[in-house]
């Protein structure tokens, strides 16, 4: 395996990082950004407010994000066997979105809204699984991804039901500007929250990552290699679904990067999962940093994130799905 | 003792029942071929000896033991599977697909070792294809996808091997080369239950033939006596002269 990839990631990410602190309106070179960073957050001048308690918040909150969105697409393109499907297209992020928006309209805690998008991300995806799966005379793959923007219709309607009996002066806003999807409105206490939450999501998918592999392969070839599909799949499922929802808790939903980025990563290192869970991680969070950087520095207004990853993914996917009636 | 077991099993999924009363016995040592039309219950019989599928009535055993009472990956490093060539969906290289074979002799959250690697080196010049070892799966010949899978069966160090159809998808010099290794795995002592559409391959290798029709078995023994002329022409629904004259083990026959 040759070290050019992980050169190229580590590079990417870290341009992403430096260029995400220095943009914006009090612009900043990248040597000014490391010496800052350097100095340490007691540093005093209003550069260092800038970059220590307005943009590295924002920029560790896409770090985190991205990466979440993306190893959790990677998983769940390999345990479904499918390489079209992502947290969003599998309706899981509308499921978690939908558990997110029917906390805050009771009013609870960041814990809780985390704890019901989580549940609504297993409700999503669990049902997308079970239709599919009594489907058998169709194409799998699609099967799947239709299952998936039909739960993930639903689950969207349930949202939608959810801003028209909330509070029109203080709850519609909080859920509607939420629901764009973004890192605007992120805290550091959001970060403190969400991140243990993905890193427990991630640590399973590191231990499992040779036997992910087998997933890929029909469920008795998997079986008689060695792995109890069933347990193997629901592990990752659980995983997945919780690092998928602790990011929309805290970003709403962003669509598209966990569908782009494991391709991306995939060209890159290949689909040996022990390579593409970290290289997806990688790409990612590089990726979400560098969007997030372009939503608020590109216009006067700040861009929703999801509009911008969804003008780059849409595309992308459907170059991917007329690409799939090949043999890919 | 039998190395695997099926004893009066009744197969199907989703309710419908694809063959029963179905009794086979595997030795080691012994390759016993399965010959029958499509459609008579072969993988769904695979499945169910693979434990995939539940039996609906009838025992496998696997060993000493029922196949239920074996935990996946014990069973794995005594039972190994290849499946007909498929094309494969993300593009693996040859020597990620072959080292698969060895996850159950890794540790649960283990990868590859330098001794898995050499393992599946050795398993891929084995069959004659140790250079195609960094090539993508998704990017060789059905023939080489198949001998792939071998490979990646023998990398498993099973004692006992379930093959569906493989000589299926290759030219003649590979199926030469498939049905020779089969060979030299029974005299290593392995026990082989192996399908073919091709019965002449099943008198080259087989100790024993089995005739699978619409689920059930129709005779059972020794090849030779097994699969005669008329049997075969009765399985297949074509003409026995046509048989015969097809096989060159019946053919100087009277």
């Amino acid at each position: 395996m040759p070290r050019w990839p992980w050169l190229l990631l580590g590079g990417l990410l870290l341009l992403a990082i430096l260029t995400g602190l220095g943009a914006g309106p009090f612009p900043l070179s990248p040597a000014e950004v490391a010496r800052l960073l350097l100095a340490g957050p007691a540093a005093e001048g209003d550069a260092a407010f800038v970059v220590w308690s307005l943009r590295l918040p924002r920029v560790l909150a896409g770090l985190l994000v991205g990466a979440a969105l993306s190893g959790s697409g990677a998983a769940y393109q390999a345990m479904f066997r499918n390489p079209l499907v992502s947290p969003d297209i599998l309706g899981v992020s509308a499921g978690a979105g939908l558990g997110a928006a029917l906390a805050i309209l009771s009013g609870l805690a960041l814990l809780q809204v985390q704890g019901l998008a989580f549940a609504g991300g297993l409700a999503a995806v669990g049902l997308v699984y079970q239709v599919a799966g009594r489907v058998r005379r169709h194409d799998p793959v699609l099967v799947l991804v239709l299952a998936g923007v039909a739960v993930g219709t639903l689950f969207s309607a349930g949202i939608a039901l959810v801003k028209v009996l909330a509070d029109p002066t203080v709850q519609l806003p909080a859920i509607t500007f939420w629901l764009l999807g973004g890192l605007h409105a992120i805290t550091k206490g959001d970060l403190v929250r969400a991140a243990p939450l993905v890193a427990a999501g991630l640590i399973p998918m590191f231990l499992l990552s040779w036997r992910v592999n087998l997933l890929t392969l029909a469920d008795e070839e998997a079986a008689a290699l060695g792995v109890n599909v069933p347990r193997l799949r629901f592990v990752l499922i659980v995983s997945a679904t919780l690092m998928t929802a602790a990011s929309v808790a805290i970003a709403g939903i962003v669509g598209w990067v966990g569908l782009l980025v494991p391709h991306a990563a995939r060209l890159l290192v290949g689909p040996e999962f022990s390579r593409l869970l970290p290289a997806s991680l990688l790409l990612g969070a590089a990726f979400l940093v560098a969007a997030d950087t372009l939503a608020r520095s590109v216009a006067g207004i700040e861009l929703p994130l999801g509009v911008l990853t969804a003008i780059v993914g849409a595309p992308a996917f459907l170059w991917l799905l007329a690409r799939s009636g090949r043999s890919t | 003792m039998s190395r695997i077991q099926a004893l009066g099993l009744s197969i199907g999924y989703g309710g419908a029942v694809v063959g029963e009363e179905i009794d086979l016995a595997l030795a080691g040592g012994e390759v016993l071929c399965l010959l029958g039309p499509n459609g008579g219950g072969k993988t769904t019989l695979f499945r169910t000896l693979l434990g995939v599928l539940p039996p609906i009535a009838g025992e496998v055993r696997v060993g000493d033991q029922p196949l239920s009472r074996w935990p996946r990956r014990e069973l794995a490093r005594f039972l190994g599977y290849v499946p007909q060539a498929h094309a494969g969906l993300f593009a693996f290289t040859v020597e990620d697909v072959v080292l698969m074979g060895r996850t159950a002799r890794m540790g649960r959250f283990g990868s590859p070792s330098a001794h898995d690697r050499e393992v599946a080196r050795t398993a891929l010049e084995r069959l004659g294809i140790g250079a195609l070892a960094s090539r993508v799966y998704t990017r060789i010949s059905g023939g080489e996808r198949q001998l792939a899978l071998i490979a990646r069966a023998l990398a498993q160090e099973a004692e006992t091997l379930i093959l569906d159809e493989p000589t299926a998808s290759l030219d003649f010099g590979n199926q030469l080369r498939v049905l020779s290794e089969i060979a030299r795995l029974r005299r290593d002592g392995i026990g082989i239950l192996m399908s073919t559409h091709q019965p002449e391959h099943a008198f080259k290798v087989a100790d024993r033939i089995a005739l699978l029709k619409a689920g059930r078995i129709v005779a059972q023994g020794a090849a030779r006596d097994t699969a005669t002329p008329s049997r075969l022409a009765a399985l297949y629904g074509a003409r026995v002269e046509d048989v015969a004259s097809s096989l060159p083990t019946f053919s100087s026959r009277p």
